[in-house]
């Protein structure tokens, strides 16, 4: 047995390409995970186009859109929904990369990652930065698909929406990981997928003009105006327009901001939740 | 004057508690570079919390952890980057190939694709998984996954190796390949490793042990040692002469706690 093998020179500090590398490596993880399970990429096409095939050509009929920023004509239901969709999407993309983070931890291969002699808040934000890529896959396949039915926005949209994207996929993966640190079980997430998924969805712009909420009801006006699910909607609506709206984009990078510092103190070894928990990433 | 080469592994008063349970109390023990270390302990007995401290998956509460003098609290980067780990639990990815985990790994440690890839493939020559390289780890048996996972924390070249449990659930032939595997990195390479188990039979003469039970330290030293020490005619009999004692030992403590907690009782009922 040749001792190379087993024994190298560690050089005293990394230099930019190892840091490079452990990122790359990380985001392509995550993306190759993602390939191999087919099953979650067609799971993640199929919920949002269902909602724009089936749920949003009933709703043409009977909600009308008015002419409301950033959109300059009246427009479809259909157009209307289309940002929403993308947010579910982002919102699914998260919670389910919390989910398998959550299994990792069970598994033990959490571990793997935890155990880098990289700085865990690097291992973390680049883990997030790799589901972020994830869903930009699965955004792009759902805005083509939309195209063929007519869901046209300008060419530079497709551009634009990007750091829209990127800001609100980081936000919904932070809180993500901030839940996938305070679960127990994996049994434990089925009721945070209720808890969480679908009154953030539900409770934002995703679906409804927010003026037509407040009309229905100013309570749950109120709720959708607290829930950072809304900014990240209409960031992402203005951006597929070309535009900025700088309320969303405040709202967001704050939201983003509390959410990444509290899944980086709940797994920060010294200070965070894991170790009183006795749940090592892996069982202990 | 030269200065003394530090320990690979250091582990002085260190105590960790989940909750009001108490996981370790008072753990110390010191590895040479170079040594082969039994931690022996029966299940449950704090090995794998040991193990998450010294990987410092999350901090000890007391006490000081170093790997060849890096504190792992204070410099985890330094410390991480000296040791290999085998957990307990199978950590490779089932949907990858041997050689995607490795390569992954190396990421991890800094390696660019190119350079992990060609030291895993070295790696995988060396625990004779070679031809195995592009299957996914799904397809393994439970030795060979063992034997990728060794290659695996070998990878960024440790001087360090951790393995916890690392037999478990294989068969005899399996398990005994794996041994003398290890065996073999620190007699040609110099590894020092901590080897964990509940299986005394993995125990040889030439090794040192540390007997953990119950989250405490009940021994450390050579086999010889740990015979004489209890007048045991095997490591089989003298480990369990160590339990027992400390179970009898704890269980009369206990007593004496709850007679004095009942004195005080029925004093206080005395005077009012």
């Amino acid at each position: 047995m040749d001792s190379a093998l087993t024994r190298q020179a560690l050089p005293a500090r990394w230099g930019f390409s190892a840091w490079l590398a452990c990122f790359n490596g990380i985001v392509w993880r995550e993306i190759l995970r993602f390939v191999h399970q087919k099953e979650r990429f067609l799971s993640a096409l199929v919920r949002p186009l269902v909602w724009l095939f089936i749920f949003a050509a009933g709703f043409r009929q009977v909600l009308g859109v008015s002419i409301i920023p950033p959109y300059e004509t009246y427009v479809l239901y259909e157009v209307f929904v289309t940002p929403g969709l993308i947010g579910m999407i982002l919102l699914f993309n998260a919670m389910q990369s919390s989910l398998s983070m959550v299994y990792d931890r069970e598994t033990g291969a959490m571990r793997t990652l935890l155990i880098s002699p990289f700085p865990r808040w690097f291992l973390l934000v680049s883990k997030l930065v790799g589901g972020v890529f994830v869903a930009f896959l699965q955004v792009y396949v759902f805005l083509l698909i939309a195209y063929a039915w007519e869901i046209e926005p300008p060419p530079i949209g497709y551009l634009t929406v990007l750091p829209a994207l990127f800001l609100s996929g980081l936000m919904l993966g932070a809180l993500a990981l901030f839940i996938s640190s305070v679960i127990r079980q994996l049994e434990n997430f089925a009721g945070v997928m209720n808890f969480v998924i679908f009154p953030m969805f539900f409770a934002s712009s995703a679906l409804y003009p927010l003026w037509r909420i407040r009309e229905a009801s100013p309570l749950l006006y109120e709720i959708c105006r607290f829930n950072p699910f809304t900014y990240a909607v209409e960031l992402i609506r203005f951006a597929l327009y070309g535009q900025l709206d700088p309320v969303s984009l405040a709202a967001v990078l704050g939201f983003l901001t509390i959410f990444l510092a509290g899944a980086l103190y709940a797994y920060d070894p010294s200070k965070g939740l894991l170790g009183r928990r006795g749940a090592p990433g892996g069982a202990a | 004057m030269s200065v003394p080469a530090p320990p690979a592994l250091s582990i002085a008063g260190v105590g960790h508690a989940f909750g009001d349970r108490p996981a370790l109390v008072d753990v110390s023990l010191e590895l040479a570079a170079g040594s082969f270390t039994a931690l022996l302990g029966q299940n449950g007995a704090g090995k794998s919390t040991l193990f998450a401290l010294i990987t410092r998956l999350y901090d000890n509460v007391s006490g000081e952890i170093r790997v060849f003098g890096h504190d792992v609290r204070r410099a985890p980067s330094a410390a991480l980057r000296q040791m290999g780990v085998v957990f307990q639990s199978r950590t490779l990815d089932a949907d990858l190939s041997a050689l995607q985990n490795l390569t992954y790994h190396g990421a991890l440690h800094g390696y660019r694709s190119g350079a992990a890839k060609a030291r895993a493939m070295d790696l995988l020559r060396m625990v004779g998984l070679a031809h195995k390289a592009h299957d996914k780890v799904r397809a393994l048996s439970g030795g060979q996954a063992r034997r990728v996972e060794i290659a695996r924390a070998l990878l960024h070249g440790p001087r360090l190796l951790l393995l916890d449990e690392a037999t478990v659930g294989l068969d005899m032939e399996a398990r005994e390949s794996i041994i003398a595997l290890v065996r073999d990195l620190v007699a040609r390479e110099g590894l020092c490793i901590l080897w964990a188990t509940h299986l005394i039979d993995e125990i040889a003469p030439t090794d040192r042990i540390v007997v953990l039970h119950r989250g405490r330290v009940l021994f450390g030293g050579g086999h010889n040692d740990l015979l004489a020490r209890t007048g045991a005619a095997t490591i089989r009999d003298a480990f369990t002469a160590l339990i027992r004692a400390a179970d009898a030992a704890s269980a009369g403590g206990k007593r004496q706690q709850e007679g004095r907690q009942e004195e005080t009782r029925q004093e206080e009922e005395r005077h009012g």
